[in-house]
């Protein structure tokens, strides 16, 4: 691995699991600075079927209702392209991309 | 091969139901894309085994899916569709811009003629046609792009194009209906459209000139006589002899002319089949006595078929695409249910039964007859 490339665990909900036939946890290698933008652009060029999916087409904007943990911090709403949190940077926690709590 | 190939969209998964010609023993494989909303399944006239089938959540979005193995296998296929240009806005339900959002496929109508062309009719309403087999998707935008698109308000179920009827003899003609802006015609494969509700009257625009503003329900044709079209509308069961240039009210003798469904027999344009509920305010049939009733006169003249449907404590719906006619003699007839269940007939409906029962909520059915 080139030193300016990061190895992000990701982990999928599991729908998109089943969708991109991977297990409960991967990792990607990010190129530069690991931003949710870098590692879901990794994401969809290895899993183009989960393009659409975790972002809109076009605008790239995260669906409503899915969300971006970094650990047990919801990062949602943080602006896609800022450094991910080092937890996740250095490997000690997963980026996790989390469907919506819904039901009733 | 033979045999009949029904595809059932549920609010959970796909199933796939095969049969014998007689249409008695079935099997069912599934849930395919389990816990995700599949509105409608369709399979190529031109190659049988290609199915395609419409995937959404609000959570994850769209996906079709492919097989080309009679549903056993499915591959994810082109999931981006984008309207053209700047899309502008249509009406919300207060009346108030709302601008042109995509939500989901509901209708995927595969082309009579080519194995590799398939339509889509989606919310917010649009029509898009994939010439690859639906890996890539080009929106048809003469059709939102038409003078009264900015008019078009959705109906209940969101602002939804939900029938596409291919013209049998002429590739270049089609008819799409969307709730509840009504029906759109076009004459020259899908770039422009003209809007063809002549004489359709609906409560709070009793004009029967109302260019648009209709909540058609489905549109049914038989390919040997296409130009006689079928409606089912919000209220009120309407027929045209001109593809859609003029309606007249068929209803006749129906104890109610609300409804979703319409479809036509295999063997007889004059025999027409709609499933009557009993108003837009009770999703559910009159008495919860789930009847379908049949025309042998192209309409008017309406008989309740009951014989093995459920007469008591049937508080269902049927879903607009949850009616499907088989081409076999005689002909079989499938209704699917809100409750999960699917109901068939092998007689021209004449009888019933359960083919499968607790699914999820249908949403809908379609058959093919196998070569």
């Amino acid at each position: 691995m080139s030193p300016d490339v990061t190895l992000i665990r990701v982990r999928l909900p599991a729908h998109l699991r089943n969708l991109a036939q991977v297990a409960d946890e991967l990792e990607v290698e990010v190129p530069g600075v690991p931003t949710v933008a870098a590692v879901l652009d990794e994401l969809e060029e290895r899993y183009p079927v989960l393009r659409g999916t975790i972002r809109e087409h076009g605008s790239l904007q995260r669906r409503a209702f899915v969300r971006f943990f970094a650990g047990e911090e919801d990062i949602s709403h943080d602006p896609q392209d800022q450094p991910l949190p080092d937890a996740v940077a250095t490997g000690k926690q997963p980026f996790m991309i989390v469907g919506a709590m819904a039901g009733g | 091969m033979g045999g009949v190939r029904v595809l059932v969209g549920t609010a959970k998964g796909a199933f796939v139901l095969t049969s014998d010609d007689g249409r008695t023993d079935w099997e069912v494989d599934g849930p395919h894309f389990g816990g995700w909303e599949v509105y409608h399944l369709a399979g190529s006239p031109v190659h049988p085994d290609r199915i395609y089938a419409s995937q959404s959540t609000s959570w994850f979005g769209q996906l079709i899916q492919r097989s080309d193995d009679g549903g056993k296998t499915w591959e994810p296929v082109g999931n981006e569709f984008t309207y053209h240009g700047v899309p502008g806005t249509h009406q919300w339900y207060d009346g108030t811009p709302h601008p042109w959002d995509f939500a989901r496929v509901w209708h995927l109508a595969p082309s009579l003629t080519e194995a590799d062309t398939v339509y889509a009719g989606v919310e917010d309403a649009a029509l898009f046609k994939s010439t690859d087999g639906g890996k890539s998707w080009d929106e048809l935008s003469g059709l939102r792009e038409h003078s009264t698109g900015s008019s078009w308000q959705p109906g209940a179920g969101g602002l939804c194009l939900h029938t596409i009827i291919q013209h049998p003899e002429d590739t270049d003609r089609m008819l799409v209906a969307i709730s509840a802006a009504g029906v759109f015609r076009t004459h020259d494969g899908g770039a422009t459209w003209q809007p063809a509700n002549k004489g359709l009257m609906s409560d709070g625009i009793p004009d029967p000139d109302a260019e648009i503003g209709h909540c058609v329900h489905k549109l049914a044709i038989h390919p040997s006589r296409p130009e006689t079209v079928f409606m089912q509308k919000h209220w009120d069961v309407m027929r045209s002899d001109d593809f859609g240039g003029t309606w007249t009210e068929v209803s006749g003798n129906l104890p109610t002319d609300f409804g979703f469904v319409v479809g036509v027999n295999a063997h007889d344009p004059d025999t027409v089949y709609v499933v009557p509920i009993k108003s837009d305010s009770e999703h559910y049939p009159i008495s919860g006595a789930l009847q379908v009733f049949r025309t042998r006169t192209g309409g008017n003249e309406w008989e309740p078929l009951t014989k093995g449907l459920p007469q008591d404590n049937a508080y269902v719906n049927v879903l607009r695409d949850c009616l499907a006619i088989d081409a076999l003699d005689p002909c079989g007839v499938y209704v699917g249910t809100t409750s999960g269940d699917v109901f068939a007939s092998a007689d021209d409906g004449d009888s019933w039964g359960p083919i499968v029962r607790g699914l999820p909520r249908v949403m809908s059915v379609e058959v093919q007859t196998l070569p």
